[in-house]
């Protein structure tokens, strides 16, 4: 089936979903589901088509989750207006990271352990300043409106981050459809082929991050709006930073639904984990952990790989 | 379109790779930079094309200045490179890796891809369109580097090595591609260290060693100059040659 068929499909029968299924259990499931699948896709542009592999997300997603949040509390700001600044700021912010990375040529390991400081350096920002709440962190006021992006319901906040998550496929499936992505794949595969046939490697792996840190950024609004609460180790631990890397890298890197597939192969086994055995909590993290080593050994392209080269 | 290199050097550390090279690539013309392993042919190349910032000297390209200019913005001025070490993308298929060349003229995925087509051809990979890059031989890897370049539409072609690791078959089969490049109006430059097939193709030809010089001319001539053969087989080599040719038996 061509993609885009296929993401109109699965969006169509996301958005029944409310329609057939009451459960509140079921709903969340889904919310977290695609909620996983976008901040994965954001780092997927990155590190799966752009060959960056970053180690700290959380800078984007902590921006995205602390531009809502202080903009609505501390500035009144709507939160549909909220959203747009929110993007902008996590594309800024993956463009500064960039520009100081990416001019000094840092890669692979290098690159990655940058990326990490980055993020405990605004987790260390967040947690000092009053303007982010400090260590307590901020909580939103409860309105249960649309026009205040929250819903009185599950199905409000399944149809939002539906929203978001096509979105961030619809930019995979660009990537794999346009000069831009072919430019960004020649640089992973290759910086100095790339350069030798005309490609600016700077440009091209500086809008990467851009564009990864905003999609990471709206996931990170999301969390806000849904959960109503943010705080410094929840937006910029390293927790969100695996959560995205290890669903996109579980599915299937530079692939159009990995990500997606990878989201839900890790929910479904952390649910299924949680239910055969409440007296561990935290086994779901060990099954995890297992579940990369074996990927990276015997599916290095992910469970999209599975299904050929154009998923 | 023309190339002219003045004082070209550079070292590293204590090793001058490339001093004082001058040199001008006419156009529309086929020459070759010739030299024994390690002589400074490849550093040359990165010098002239972006990847390396020469210590002195300049380049022109089309009269024009390009030292120190980004190898992707020389290539975008009409100079293409291939690399020695042959690198493809090599998750993507043949069409693809043409297509990133491509896409330097060609905004629009689908013309890219179907041009990609036609320069397969041109370079005899027509058959391999839609193979990955990692499956290809060496010779057929050879052929997509060349590809590539030739993709973004050069007027100046640097070809590193495209001959090197071939066998004399694959040799004789790479040689009238390209020379129909250079029929087709595109000005090549060639590294080679395989000097039987440049002397086929080159009708100029530089030599280098130990970073600097040594000789340039017709192939003919610069065979027969005592300090190029001395460079590829050593130190008084030319010297036992002509006596040997003396020697009455082996003329």
């Amino acid at each position: 089936m061509r993609p885009l068929a296929l993401i109109a499909g699965l969006a169509g029968a996301v958005a029944l979903l409310p329609a057939v299924v009451e459960s509140g259990f079921v709903l969340n499931m889904a919310i977290m589901t695609l909620y996983t699948a976008l901040i994965a896709q954001a780092w997927n542009i990155l590190g799966g088509f752009g060959g960056q592999f970053s180690f700290g997300h959380a800078v984007f997603f902590g921006t995205g989750a602390y531009a809502m949040a202080v903009l609505q509390v501390k500035l009144g700001l709507n939160a549909w207006l909220a959203l747009p600044v929110a993007l902008t700021l996590g594309a800024a912010v993956g463009a500064m990271i960039g520009a100081l990375t990416f001019r000094y040529g840092l890669r692979g390991s290098y690159f990655a352990l940058v990326t990490l400081a980055f993020a405990e350096v605004f987790r260390i920002l967040a947690n000092t300043f009053q303007f982010t709440g400090a260590g307590v962190g901020i909580q939103i006021p409860l309105r249960e409106s649309a026009a205040d992006l929250q819903f009185a319901g599950k199905p409000g906040f399944l149809f939002a981050i539906l929203a978001l998550t096509v979105a961030s496929l619809v930019i995979a499936w660009w990537l794999k459809h346009s000069r831009y992505g072919a430019w960004l794949q020649a640089v992973r595969d290759n910086e100095d082929s790339a350069a030798a046939l005309g490609v600016d490697v700077f440009r091209v792996k500086l809008a990467a991050i851009a564009l990864s840190g905003a999609l990471m950024s709206a996931g990170g609004a999301f969390y806000l709006q849904y959960f109503r609460y943010v705080d410094p180790h929840i937006a910029y631990g390293p927790a969100i930073s695996v959560e995205a890397l290890l669903a996109a890298i579980v599915g299937g890197m530079g692939t159009i639904f990995g990500p997606l597939l990878g989201a839900l192969v890790l929910h479904g086994l952390g649910e299924a984990t949680r239910s055969l055995m409440q007296n561990a909590p935290g086994i779901n993290l060990v099954i995890y952990g297992v579940l990369l080593v074996l990927i990276v050994m015997f599916l290095p392209r992910g469970i999209a790989g599975l299904f050929g080269r154009k998923a | 379109m023309s190339l002219e290199a003045r004082g070209l050097s550079i070292s590293f550390g204590g090793l001058k790779a490339v001093q004082q090279v001058s040199l001008t690539v006419r156009e529309g013309s086929l020459s070759a930079l010739i030299g024994p392993n390690g002589a400074g042919k490849s550093t040359f190349f990165g010098l002239v094309s972006g990847f390396l910032k020469p210590d002195a000297g300049s380049v022109h390209l089309h009269g024009r200045e390009i030292t120190g200019m980004a190898p992707h913005a020389i290539c975008r001025l009409g100079m293409t490179r291939t690399f020695q070490i042959v690198q493809p993308f090599a998750a993507q298929t043949v069409r693809e890796n043409i297509a990133v060349g491509a896409h330097l003229r060609e905004p629009r995925r689908a013309r890219a891809l179907e041009r990609a087509e036609a320069v397969a051809r041109r370079v005899g990979l027509g058959a391999q369109l839609e193979q990955p890059a990692a499956s290809l031989t060496i010779a057929g890897r050879k052929r997509l580097e060349l590809a590539r370049a030739l993709a973004t539409e050069p007027k100046l072609l640097l070809l590193d090595e495209v001959l090197a690791g071939l066998n004399p078959q694959e040799v004789a089969e790479m040689i009238p591609v390209i020379r129909a490049l250079r029929a087709s109006g595109i000005t090549v430059f060639m590294i080679e260290h395989v000097m039987q097939a440049v002397m086929n193709l080159a009708e100029q030809v530089w030599v280098i060693a130990h970073g600097a010089l040594i000789a340039a001319g017709s192939p003919g001539e610069v065979t027969r100059d005592a300090k190029v053969v001395e460079a590829y087989l050593g130190h008084g080599a030319a010297a036992r040659l002509q006596q040997l040719a003396a020697e009455p038996g082996h003329a």
